[in-house]
């Protein structure tokens, strides 16, 4: 199923020697870098040895990446003075100046003897005119835009002060309409540029609400195949499922089904799910052990629990309920305690997502026929900020790095609302549609890849 | 406790509900061909009204939807209504069992619809198991947005959206 590999090395590569100068090193503000993006260099990666090395390819995989960000913006090649052609030495800093780019990346890549791709790149601060990183990765050809990405990763990393998110995936829900008419809810994967994108799941049964594991090697989605929605665990690795719920007591948690089971979120350990049940008397949330397979019920309530959402320290979860009305949001410590209210403003509040940070929650608000996404302080002061406003939202999905959040998007269209996936980053800025063909909805974004 | 679906049903029914393009297609088979096998539909019958304990007649005689409010999964007046209408029908044919599917409208998200959609199953459910109908005889389960009969984007649609749909899922008698 997935194709998971080890880059084979990762070498500090020896610093060349620079000059000392007393200026500030180059840094790359997060919160506000938007507004003036940084100009970086990236010539087509110098081929060492070997022909077809894809030195022009894996140079175009890292600007794409570092433009999505919106923190950088790559220099025009045309411009270009200096043709770089050995990576060993010191650039001509003062080609690079001139034509505006305070960052350079160069890179190098030689096809092995035995076939593989040695992968090395070196970032310059060209106006200290000092190496900022440098690392070589070892690796199969075919995993070249992995490796792009790596480096993407590394240049982000270096530059922001923040881990990087580009060796990344995305699983989201593929909608369609079959040849009857009837509605097609496939799940389906990519990487988080777009690139090898592959279905999970077939048409013959709906496939909603996918979240990763921390480890990246499972998800948890809300499938349709015994009729009604009914939380799955798929292995990303051999492809099997299974249900958490299966008459008769053979699903995941031994007990017969009640009613359905949704989107089902990973404790940041990996051992526990929270999911919400339906009962007799509406929706509650529950924690599922997954080694010692104890269910047990966190939340009781006459009104629907749904959506819920752990805590980075895994200590405490967020779910929406109508308990109060109209849907709000609630945080509940996972052992013991009651539920405290965490949204305040006008309007009806769903689809809760904790940050990876920990201070904040992402939400869909719904308000005046408007749908909105945001973040509210996790600590409960009710401030909160909106990122995105328009027709429709659902379903926010963070970055590893807490910086991004990939969203479902939808607009009118002529045969009802019609679906994408969008992303924002955290300031509201950088507004990007996911470049997938089809109606698209759910996105699940995966941990950093090891 | 529920059961595990008849999807076919559910989606002949869901195909019916739609009304707008019929499944089958009525064609002539061509006469003058040389004898060779031809793969054509056959003609529809010929209307006579519902059989009795049919589907069809079910829609005809009880109504196989009641409607919901904005946000709400309580009965309407005009839903109890309609529900009671059902119960006598179910009674009548007592071999039929049903499937009953919450929906709702597109201006909420997935997971909160799933929950609603339940709700609107179980409280139909519920008001035709307090007219007699047995338990036993009914499944429900929610499709939230997932399936509208109505497609446009509108409250027109909306309000038809936001229902429970009564299909039955076997045991037809006549």
């Amino acid at each position: 199923m997935t194709h998971i590999f080890r880059l084979l090395s990762v070498l500090l590569l020896l610093a060349v020697p620079s000059v000392a100068l007393a200026q500030q090193p180059l840094q790359v503000d997060i919160a506000r870098g938007h507004l003036e993006p940084t100009p970086i260099a990236i010539p087509d990666f110098i081929t060492a040895g070997g022909t077809d090395t894809r030195g022009a390819d894996i140079a175009g995989v890292i600007a794409a990446d570092l433009e999505s960000s919106g923190l950088f913006t790559t220099v025009d090649p045309r411009a270009f003075i200096e043709n770089i052609q050995d990576f060993n030495l010191r650039p001509r800093f003062q080609d690079w100046r001139v034509i505006n780019a305070d960052a350079l990346l160069i890179g190098q890549v030689t096809r092995q003897s035995d076939g593989r791709l040695l992968v090395g790149f070196r970032l310059w601060d060209t106006r200290l005119q000092e190496q900022m990183v440098g690392l070589q990765f070892v690796t199969a050809p075919e995993n070249w835009r992995r490796v792009a990405h790596r480096v993407a990763d590394a240049v982000y990393e270096r530059l922001t002060g923040e881990s990087g998110y580009f060796d990344t995936r995305v699983i989201y829900v593929s909608e369609g309409v079959g040849p009857r008419g009837e509605p097609v809810r496939r799940l389906a994967m990519m990487d988080q540029d777009g690139a090898n994108p592959s279905f999970l799941t077939d048409r013959s049964y709906w496939s909603l609400l996918p979240n990763y594991s921390p480890s990246n090697q499972q998800i948890t989605y809300v499938s349709f195949l015994d009729g009604q929605a009914t939380t799955y665990v798929y292995d990303l690795e051999s492809g099997r499922q299974e249900a958490l719920f299966a008459s008769g007591g053979t699903g995941l948690a031994r007990v017969d089904p009640d009613g359905q089971s949704l989107s089902a979120r990973f404790s940041p350990d990996g051992e526990q799910l929270a999911v919400s049940i339906e009962l007799q008397a509406g929706h509650d949330i529950h924690l599922f052990d997954l080694r010692s397979r104890n269910l047990r019920r966190l939340t009781e309530h006459p009104a629907d629990d749904v959506e819920p959402s752990f805590s980075p320290e895994g200590d405490q979860i967020v779910f929406s309920s109508s308990r109060s009305g109209g849907s709000q949001l609630y945080v509940i410590p996972v052992n013991g305690g009651d539920a405290q209210r965490v949204s305040f403003g006008a309007g009806r509040y769903t689809a809760p997502v904790w940050s990876p940070r920990g201070d904040l929650i992402a939400f869909v608000k719904q308000h005046n026929g408007q749908f909105s996404l945001g973040v509210l302080d996790a600590g409960g002061s009710g401030e909160e900020r909106i990122l995105y406003q328009g027709y429709y939202v659902d379903t926010p999905a963070w970055s590893p790095n807490g910086r991004v959040i990939l969203f479902t998007r939808g607009d009118r269209g002529r045969d009802g609302t019609e679906y994408e996936i969008w992303s924002v980053d955290l300031a509201g800025f950088n507004l990007q549609r996911m470049p997938i063909t089809g109606q698209s909805s759910d996105p699940a974004w995966s941990p950093l890849i090891e | 406790m529920k059961f595990k679906l008849v999807l076919i049903a559910g989606m002949t029914a869901f195909l019916a509900a739609c009304a707008s393009t019929p499944p089958q297609t009525t064609t002539e088979a061509p006469t003058q061909e040389p004898p060779r096998t031809t793969r054509t539909e056959t003609p529809g019958p010929v209307d006579q009204g519902p059989v009795p304990g049919t589907e069809a007649h079910f829609v005809a005689t009880a109504g196989d939807r009641v409607f919901y409010d904005l946000d709400r999964s309580t009965l309407t007046s005009a839903g109890r209504e309609t529900l009671r209408r059902q119960a006598d029908w179910l009674n009548a044919y007592q071999g039929v069992n049903i499937l009953i599917a919450g929906n709702c409208d597109e201006r909420g998200t997935r997971e909160y619809n799933l929950a609603l959609g339940a709700r609107r199953a179980n409280a139909a459910r519920d008001y035709l198991v307090s007219l007699g109908v047995s338990p036993s005889r009914i499944q429900t389960v929610s499709y939230g947005k997932e399936r509208p009969s109505c497609r446009e984007s509108g409250e027109r649609c909306w309000s038809l959206n936001r229902n429970a749909t009564t299909m039955i899922s076997g045991g037809v008698t006549g």
